[in-house]
């Protein structure tokens, strides 16, 4: 088959994205080499800005020509494209927001900007998939750079800590995953998601048994990579522990991606045996949402009220997950594209409070801000709202459509106890609201520098974004909601 | 198939794989729990391969050498972050790396 031995110009074209970030990683890295240790390293990372926005229009214009490539190892269809430009912007927003963080805590290196580069490649190559391997692959490229950068500041012990645990959980769950896969192999004997897909509608299908065992093995795996309870325990940690650029970052980004191919493996090819997983996923969903909210009630370190309202959301998007059908994808992934922004959003206000050594990441660090930075504090109330749901915000439409998708699919009662689970969240978020503005200024934000221009664009950019999603949310939506049917089904 | 039926890998890479798992939770030293961890994988080729066998395709062995190679960019990653810890903290107990509040 020589004619097959390589690939056609459109596969590659339908890779750009991935391989002009791979491309700009190993530049940033050789640049890095060539300029020495005095040289201020901002140029690399506006290098690292061109290729994430290069990789950005390349991810859309790849839209234009879907299809597999590779040997069908790569597909890219709508809910690709989707997850891509969500990847790429988290990266973007990152990059955006770590200028001064690094700087500040003198780690401003090249290799911080190539690893967000391949960490991105990764979750691209991840969001592509159609293939166990390209999955895996995918995963462990995004994660082991996202290791990296968790453990960036080699004098901090909270960070080492952080980097520690995240390795070990996240290497716990690749493996636990990578099980699946291979029950999820000799079930079906393929590595390929279309074939699977077919195998298991066969009538003479895989053994139920082996079938159930993989996707027990693989929904382990994917529990732990998008925080979900009852695998939650290290969120707190490593996001709090990690620097807060780079927090934002994995909150965010890693996190779609994951979520990405659980949707992908889940609703196409065990949605045979639904029936099966659907109260699992049920109960997940629940303690996720419950668990995240009480836990952050009692929070006084806002990163680590973050984490756990990033678990909280995680049990929300696995409600969408819950209601199996087409308008229950389509309405997490509008809620991933919301939640990434706003979480983003938030982090990077941290970013900007915390101080050297990240001294100021106390709820009550924020006193003052209204009076003292009022676009910085107007910004943050932006994303608290979007992150309570209040309307006019994206996630006010992410949880909405969520919660009719989850009626529509009969799911009375968890949408009930999802929806007390949203006014309890709704009293964390507006506490930080009432220090902003409430209280008189404290050292933290007596002391404030002016905002980085790095940061003003990280923030305006993620606010406007939400209140985007907030006010025109159809076009986006309806957006997903074509992909979600494309979905190889 | 003749000779060890395909149900015995299964059971021993089961075993191995639980092993890793025990030895993950239960383990106090970070590097032999980073070991289990390292079980756990080489369970999950012996799986791939027996299914491989079985088949009589290739798809399982290569999925082996993408494991083996992931494997060793975590373990040089790993053994780096490892590295860190210890030199902040001259500790490599589990139980003692908890300066981040629960």
């Amino acid at each position: 088959m020589p004619a097959n031995l390589f690939p056609a110009p459109v596969e590659i074209f339908r890779f750009l994205p991935e391989i002009i970030l791979a491309l700009g990683g190993t530049l940033i890295m050789v640049l890095e080499a060539l300029t020495g240790d005095r040289q201020p390293k901002n140029a690399l990372g506006h290098v690292s800005l061109a290729a994430l926005f290069a990789a950005l229009v390349a991810a859309v214009a790849v839209h234009g020509s879907p299809g597999p490539a590779f040997s069908s190892m790569l597909l890219v269809d709508g809910f690709a494209t989707f997850f891509r430009v969500v990847v790429i912007a988290v990266g973007i927003l990152t990059v955006f927001s770590s200028y001064r963080y690094l700087s500040r805590e003198g780690a401003n290196t090249g290799e911080y900007y190539a690893l967000v580069l391949f960490s991105v490649a990764g979750q691209g190559v991840m969001v592509t998939a159609n293939e166990l391997i390209m999955i895996f692959i995918g995963l462990e490229i995004s994660s082991i750079a996202t290791y990296v950068m968790a453990g960036l500041l080699r004098d901090d012990a909270r960070a080492n800590e952080s980097a520690l645990k995240y390795f070990l959980l996240g290497s716990f769950a690749t493996a636990f995953l990578l099980y699946g896969i291979a029950f999820l192999y000799g079930a079906t004997g393929t590595t390929n998601l279309t074939a699977i897909r077919e195998t298991v509608l066969r009538a003479d299908g895989p053994s139920p048994l082996l079938l159930g065992l993989a996707a027990a093995l693989m929904l382990v795996g994917f529990g732990f990579k998008i925080s979900s309870a009852p695998f939650q325990m290290w969120a707190p940690d490593v996001y709090q522990g990690a620097p807060t650029p780079v927090t934002a970052f994995m909150s965010a980004g890693p996190k779609a991606a994951a979520f990405a191919i659980f949707l992908r493996v889940f609703v196409t090819i065990f949605e045979p045996i639904g029936d099966r997983w659907e109260p699992i996923i049920w109960v997940f969903a629940l303690a996720s949402m419950t668990i995240g909210n009480f836990a952050a009630l009692t929070q006084s370190n806002v990163k680590r009220m973050l984490a756990y309202s990033s678990i909280a959301h995680a049990g929300y998007v696995l409600v969408a997950l819950c209601a199996r059908s087409d308008i229950g994808t389509a309405a997490a992934m509008f809620y991933l594209a919301a939640y990434a922004l706003m979480n983003v959003g938030a982090f990077a206000v941290v970013a900007y409070i915390c101080g050297k050594g990240e001294k100021y990441v106390g709820i009550d660090d924020l006193a003052g801000l209204g009076s003292r930075r009022p676009a910085v504090a107007a910004a943050l109330t932006i994303f608290l709202c979007s992150l309570i749901g209040v309307p006019l915000t994206g996630g006010f439409f992410g949880k909405f459509y969520i919660f009719k998708a989850a009626l529509e699919s009969k799911l009375i009662w968890l949408t009930v106890l999802g929806l007390l689970n949203s006014a309890v969240a709704a009293y964390y978020y507006l506490r930080m609201l009432v220090v902003m503005y409430m209280r008189e200024p404290g050292e933290a934000t007596e002391n404030l520098e002016p905002l980085p221009a790095g940061l003003r664009t990280a923030l305006f950019t993620s606010a406007a974004g939400v209140l985007l999603l907030g006010i025109f949310p159809s076009r986006i939506l309806e957006f997903a909601v074509q992909s979600a049917k494309l979905f190889g089904r | 198939m003749q000779g060890v039926p395909l149900s015995w890998y299964l059971i021993l890479s089961a075993i191995l794989f639980a092993l890793g798992v025990a030895g993950f939770l239960f383990r106090r030293s970070i590097i032999t729990v980073f070991m289990s961890i390292e079980l756990m994988l080489n369970a999950v080729n012996l799986s791939f391969v027996a299914f491989s066998y079985q088949f009589k395709q290739v798809d399982g062995h290569l999925f082996t050498f993408f494991v083996m190679v992931v494997a060793a960019a975590e373990a040089a990653v790993g053994l780096a972050i490892i590295l860190t810890v210890f030199r902040n903290r001259a500790t490599l107990n589990i139980d003692e790396i908890n300066s981040l509040k629960y």
